[in-house]
């Protein structure tokens, strides 16, 4: 059994001017390492310049997405010992700008999600006194995959839409704005699907299936997009024949 | 997201989904035995007396027609986006919309004039 | 412009990857994809033989021989088992799919993606088998 494995980590170091550049780093291989502990022990043991961004190490802040071999991954949800021997390679999430080593620029996402009004959204507000809005446990099951999105980019990242079209809403925003299109509360299915329903929004997906697949939260981003199309395309209809028989 | 443009994508996107839908459902069977199973001799096919009375009835041929129809227009579709995506053509958009689209219209016509 | 203008202390220069013409061949899943879509071109074949079958029908019985044993060359026979293969796949992803865009309920009850798949498979077994039928009686 080697006791190390290899991580070749992306570097890209603004002030040098330069390309990014893969840079090798020898780290013990543990069983109960995930690649995360191995940029940590790279952080606190070999080299402090690498930068990369982490959280709560428990798969739930999303921040620690990189690519790892290739693949869209949250590193603190993967094991060392399922690259063994290695080495292992290790990317900044791939279609985001970097901004250093595997750091990427993520406020296009971020201006997505506030763009798909991603709150519930009603016509009228009942008044206090009529009580809160109430949910069945089946009305809750409608959209709850869809709210489990821990916005860690991934999808993105796996998007070959997104990587081409930087223009695409994407994946996580548009199972978003599922999420509460879905939600018996919400009455904003309207407002969103005039800003959704074009080009660049539900049109562009070509339903390469990807996003759901690296989803480390189960979110079904892929098939809330499929189900998006069909409504957009329902609507059209409906709004050419009434607005033929005006 | 600010080009708010109305998409015509739901009206090819239906067509689209119509075509491969009964595509899935019809093409494979059909090429089976037309191009594969009787030119082998797995199976002997039906006389030309028997083969024009039921194609030629006019229910399929309005069958027919929808099938042809709608699989040119699947094809249409999706060839449109691979090359957008596959090729990275997306800046001759309007041109290879017109090809995909209009080669799919005129496709049509033509199966309208040869079934009738 | 001097390189001070790409990289600022607050605001450094970013780095953008562009992506390759070709980067649906370092993917095996990408390569299924593209595969998938080009099952359209196949699609459009059996669209334009149909034309042509119908158009020999429309012509008598000897236009109609004469493309039956244009369709016994050997050549032909090896393009149309490639393009059987490109339908089958077509018609085996098109079904696993089409749960992600249908949903139906039975009152509160959703039917189960595998059900809505295992009901397309039912219904496309059943249809080739009615066409087998009555292709091979005649």
């Amino acid at each position: 059994m080697p006791t190390n494995i290899t991580l070749e980590v992306l570097r890209y170091m603004p002030e040098d001017g330069g390309a990014p550049v893969f840079q090798e780093y020898e780290v013990p291989l543990r069983s109960d390492w995930v690649v995360l502990d191995a940029l940590n022990h790279v952080k606190d043991h070999i080299d402090g310049t690498l930068s990369y961004r982490w959280s709560c190490r428990m798969g739930v802040c999303g921040s620690c997405g990189m690519m790892v071999n290739g693949e869209p991954t949250l590193t603190c949800a993967a094991f060392l010992e399922s690259f063994a021997p290695g080495p292992i390679r290790v990317e900044p999430l791939a279609h985001f700008p970097v901004i250093r080593d595997l750091v990427v620029e993520g406020s296009d996402f971020m201006t997505k999600l506030k763009d798909v009004k991603p709150w519930v959204i009603r016509k009228e507000e009942k008044p206090l006194s009529e009580g809160e809005y109430r949910q069945t446990p089946e009305e809750l099951a409608d959209f709850k995959q869809y709210s489990m999105c821990i916005n860690c980019m991934l999808c993105y990242s796996a998007c070959p839409v997104y990587g081409l079209e930087p223009g695409f809403t994407g994946p996580a925003a548009l199972a978003l704005a599922q999420r509460y299109n879905l939600d018996n509360r919400d009455q904003g299915n309207e407002e969103r699907m005039e800003l959704l329903s074009n080009d660049e929004g539900i049109w562009s997906c070509t339903m390469v299936g990807e996003c759901s697949e690296v989803c480390p939260k189960g979110v079904d981003p892929a098939g809330a997009i499929q189900r998006y199309k069909l409504a957009g395309a329902a609507d059209w209809w409906k709004s050419l024949i009434t607005r033929k028989s005006k | 997201m600010s080009a708010m443009k109305k998409s015509n994508d739901p009206f090819w996107w239906t067509l689209f989904g119509a075509g491969g839908a009964m595509t899935a459902m019809l093409v494979p069977m059909l090429l089976f035995l037309i191009g594969v199973a009787t030119p082998l001799g797995w199976i002997e096919g039906p006389s030309y007396a028997s083969v024009s009375q039921v194609m030629l009835h006019p229910l399929t041929k309005i069958a027919a027609f929808f099938l042809i129809s709608l699989s040119l227009f699947h094809w249409a579709h999706r060839f449109r986006f691979t090359l957008y995506d596959g090729l990275q053509l997306k800046h001759l958009f309007q041109l290879i919309a017109v090809i995909c689209y209009g080669g799919a219209v005129a496709g049509s016509l033509v199966a309208a004039y040869v079934i009738w | 412009m001097d390189s001070s203008s790409e990289y600022s202390l607050h605001h450094p220069k970013w780095h953008r990857h562009r992506t390759p013409i070709f980067w649906w061949v370092k993917r095996w899943v990408y390569i299924c994809f593209i595969g998938r879509e080009m099952t359209s071109v196949a699609v459009a074949y059996c669209a334009v033989l149909l034309t042509m079958v119908y158009r020999a029908l429309q012509s008598g019985p000897e236009a109609y021989a004469a493309l039956m044993s244009l369709l016994s060359h050997p050549a032909i026979i090896v393009l149309h088992v490639f393009a059987l293969l490109a339908v089958l796949y077509h018609s085996i992803t098109w079904f696993n799919l089409s749960p992600k865009a249908m949903v139906f309920r039975l009152g509160r009850w959703r039917v189960p993606d595998l059900m809505i798949s295992g009901g397309n498979y039912a219904a496309w077994l059943l249809i080739s088998g009615v066409i087998a039928w009555a292709y091979a009686t005649g």
